[in-house]
């Protein structure tokens, strides 16, 4: 195997596990300041790219598309904070499940009235196109790498954000005793709606980024809401330093696993079986290291609470 | 007085007369309309109803549920229909899982079901019914003729790629049946994926002449406009599932220039095709795909039996379906011994019309193309 095609397949899944970062941080943030288990979180991330998409259409700006995938996202997470979950904060978890996923069902039939039910069109702009040379030899599309950077500058501002800022500390306060940044005055439900909104908007960014690439359809978030909610479980519940760490370990485990784990088994057996052997284990494999993360460490890498 | 009593007495037996052969059909038609996939439902619906609406019958009663793309939700709806509703035929799924659950039983209960879309090996071979009846394929011929078209155009050495799942498997073991060059490499993806950089970067590495790929819907999306983007200029080749017109306009120029295989296309030179075409824009705005052609065939396949036999004498009604007497879209038609259509299948190619992209037809690799299955099923 070329060091070359290694390279490039490391490059692969750091950017996967990047973009699957943006998911996870706004889910591993409302889970671990407000408690509740979003399920609608996928179709944030639908809405942002359908938003998008809506945008390159008519202005064909590519980066007036992700400011309205933002603003959509957030504003549809703020609404549905307001009117919905704001009801679910003091129920369990079950109520919240059935909740959220009555949202799904909501946000997808909605998106489906509004822009049909056929796949829509949003392209990588041309300064983005094609493939750039990279040192080593190795052919890399350049929409690929801006995503890591992207990804990357979203994750240290947010760090920044939790570390530095006024809001950063209310959030933290938040995730660890609730009833106590309450009785110190902080306006907990304005905090609440921020912080829903603040997920929504990255949910919605990434869903307008890995659309480009991928399908704008409906339905579209939910696959990638399994992957977040693996993430949020490995990287320890509440922490954006779990979260980021941890889609990238799933992000390299998926496709090097799905790379790699076929070839494998070819060493030692017909190619047929090998690869059907393989590509199953490479779909277990996610999975199997979250199992091994969790029997290592019950509450995540970086998770606190017992 | 007299000649009254005669007349009406005529007009009478008349009217039984008649209507012994135009009996009311009651067609449950279940199908996705919502959800991931909808597109396809809701074409297999529409070209369906066009159907309906343009014959003028007044004896066909159609009953269409929202199957979600979901088994269990098919079954329930295929149990209701049946039970309650008392439907005398059942069509309009999409996905062969939700066909293997649904149709078995189904035909074990006396029901006719005709299959606008899925065609399963296994309900084509051994698990063949005297009642299940094929309009649109068996879901490897697409997959054969682009095997055939690989070989004709002097692929050596293919990349395959399919997801992992029965309908992949069929796809792959299709095109190899009529591929006769080497194998490079056969990739299996999982269900659903959406990055496909991996896989990509395998290709360019891969040496291949060649990449044959099944990725149906949003997966075929993403793949293309993602190899667009790498850069890796190796031709691509697959069966129509990627290239139909639902999901073209959001793929865009990355789609174009790609041979694909199909068994109908909308510039087929027949008059029902023509037709079919010309109403479909009319009706709906928008171009028909191949789902679509396949709802119409389906509907005028069921008109064409009704006047010829009534659906409550099952062998009558059975013969006429089987004989297939309906002008075709796709031109010519007929049905193989297990039930599976005998037809042509082209190679079409991804153009520009002014702002739609679409698929015009290049050539005929197949003529009279039946299924490899037809030896395993005794009817």
């Amino acid at each position: 195997m070329p060091i070359v095609l290694i390279a490039e397949q490391v490059l692969n899944g750091l950017q996967f596990g990047i973009m699957l970062f943006l998911m996870a941080a706004g889910l591993t943030l409302i889970f671990g300041v407000m408690g509740l288990i979003n399920l609608a979180h996928g179709s944030l991330y639908m809405v942002g790219a359908f938003a998008a998409a809506a945008v390159a259409g008519w202005t064909g700006s590519f980066f007036l598309a992700l400011l309205a995938a933002l603003i959509a996202a957030a504003c549809a997470g703020a609404i549905v904070e307001i009117v919905v979950i704001r009801r679910l904060y003091d129920r369990d978890h079950l109520d919240q499940v059935l909740a959220t996923f009555a949202l799904i069902l909501i946000f997808s039939e909605g998106t489906r009235w509004i822009f049909g039910s056929f796949p829509l069109f949003l392209d990588i702009p041309d300064y983005l196109a094609g493939p750039v040379t990279l040192p080593g030899g190795i052919q890399y599309p350049l929409y690929r790498i801006t995503l890591i950077a992207a990804g990357l500058l979203v994750a240290s501002g947010l760090g920044l954000m939790i570390a530095k800022t006024r809001i950063g500390i209310q959030i933290r306060a938040g995730e660890n005793d609730r009833e106590m940044i309450a009785a110190l005055g902080v306006d907990i439900s304005k905090l609440y709606t921020l912080v829903f909104a603040l997920g929504a908007a990255l949910a919605g960014l990434a869903g307008a980024l890995v659309g480009t690439i991928q399908s704008v359809e409906v339905g579209m978030g939910e696959p990638v809401l399994i992957l977040a909610f693996v993430v949020i479980v490995i990287g320890g519940i509440g922490s954006i330093k779990g979260a980021l760490i941890g889609s990238i370990l799933v992000g390299l485990t998926d496709t090097l696993g799905g790379v790699f784990l076929p070839q494998f088994f070819q060493l030692f057996m017909e190619p047929a079986s090998a690869t059907s052997i393989g590509s199953s284990l490479a779909s277990m494999a996610i999975y199997i290291l979250m199992s091994v993360i969790l029997i290592w460490r019950p509450t995540g890498l970086f998770g606190s609470r017992p | 007085m007299k000649l009254k009593t005669v007349a009406l007495a005529a007009a009478l037996s008349l009217t039984s007369a008649f209507s012994a052969l135009a009996e009311p059909v009651k067609v449950g038609m279940i199908t996705t309309l919502s959800g991931g996939g909808a597109g396809l439902g809701i074409d297999v619906r529409d070209g369906f109803m066009l159907a309906v609406k343009k014959s003028g019958s007044k004896d066909i009663e159609v009953v269409i549920e929202d199957d979600t793309r979901k088994p269990d939700i098919a079954v329930q709806l295929a149990d209701k229909m049946i039970q309650s509703e008392k439907v005398d035929i059942l069509t309009g799924i999409i996905w062969s899982n939700l066909a293997m659950a649904v149709v078995p039983a189904a035909t074990a209960q006396g029901k006719f079901y005709l299959s606008p879309n899925a065609g399963p090996s296994a309900l084509a071979g051994k698990g063949c019914h005297a009642n299940y009846f094929n309009v649109a394929w068996q879901n490897d011929n697409l997959a054969e003729a682009a095997g055939q078209f690989a070989t004709e155009t002097g692929y050596k050495n293919s990349f395959l790629l399919a997801p992992n799942y029965p309908a992949g498997k069929d796809m792959l073991n299709g095109y190899k049946r009529f591929y006769k060059g080497d194998v490079n490499n056969e990739v299996y993806t999982q269900l659903g994926q959406k990055d496909y950089a991996a896989e990509i970067a395998q290709i360019r590495a891969s040496g291949a002449d060649s990449v044959y790929f099944f990725l149906p819907g949003g997966m075929g999306i993403a793949f293309m406009k993602q190899y667009a983007a790498s850069g890796v200029d190796v031709p691509l080749v697959g069966p129509a599932f990627s290239f139909d017109q639902g999901i073209l306009q959001a793929v865009g120029e990355a789609a174009l220039g790609v041979k694909n295989t199909s068994q109908w296309n909308k510039d087929l030179d027949n008059a029902a095709n023509k037709d079919f075409v010309a109403s479909f824009q009319a009706e709906y705005g928008r171009l028909p795909s191949l789902y679509a052609s396949q709802g119409y065939d389906t509907a005028n396949l069921i008109l064409s039996a009704m006047g010829k036999a009534s659906v409550k004498d099952a062998d009558a009604f059975r013969a006429a379906l089987k004989a297939a007497d309906f002008d075709s879209v796709r031109g010519n038609f007929s049905f193989a011994s297990n039930q599976h259509p005998v037809q042509d299948i082209y190679v079409r190619e991804v153009v520009k019309e002014g702002d739609v992209f679409t698929n015009k037809l290049v050539a005929k690799t197949m003529e009279n193309h039946s299924n490899a299955y037809v030896g395993d099923c005794n009817l």
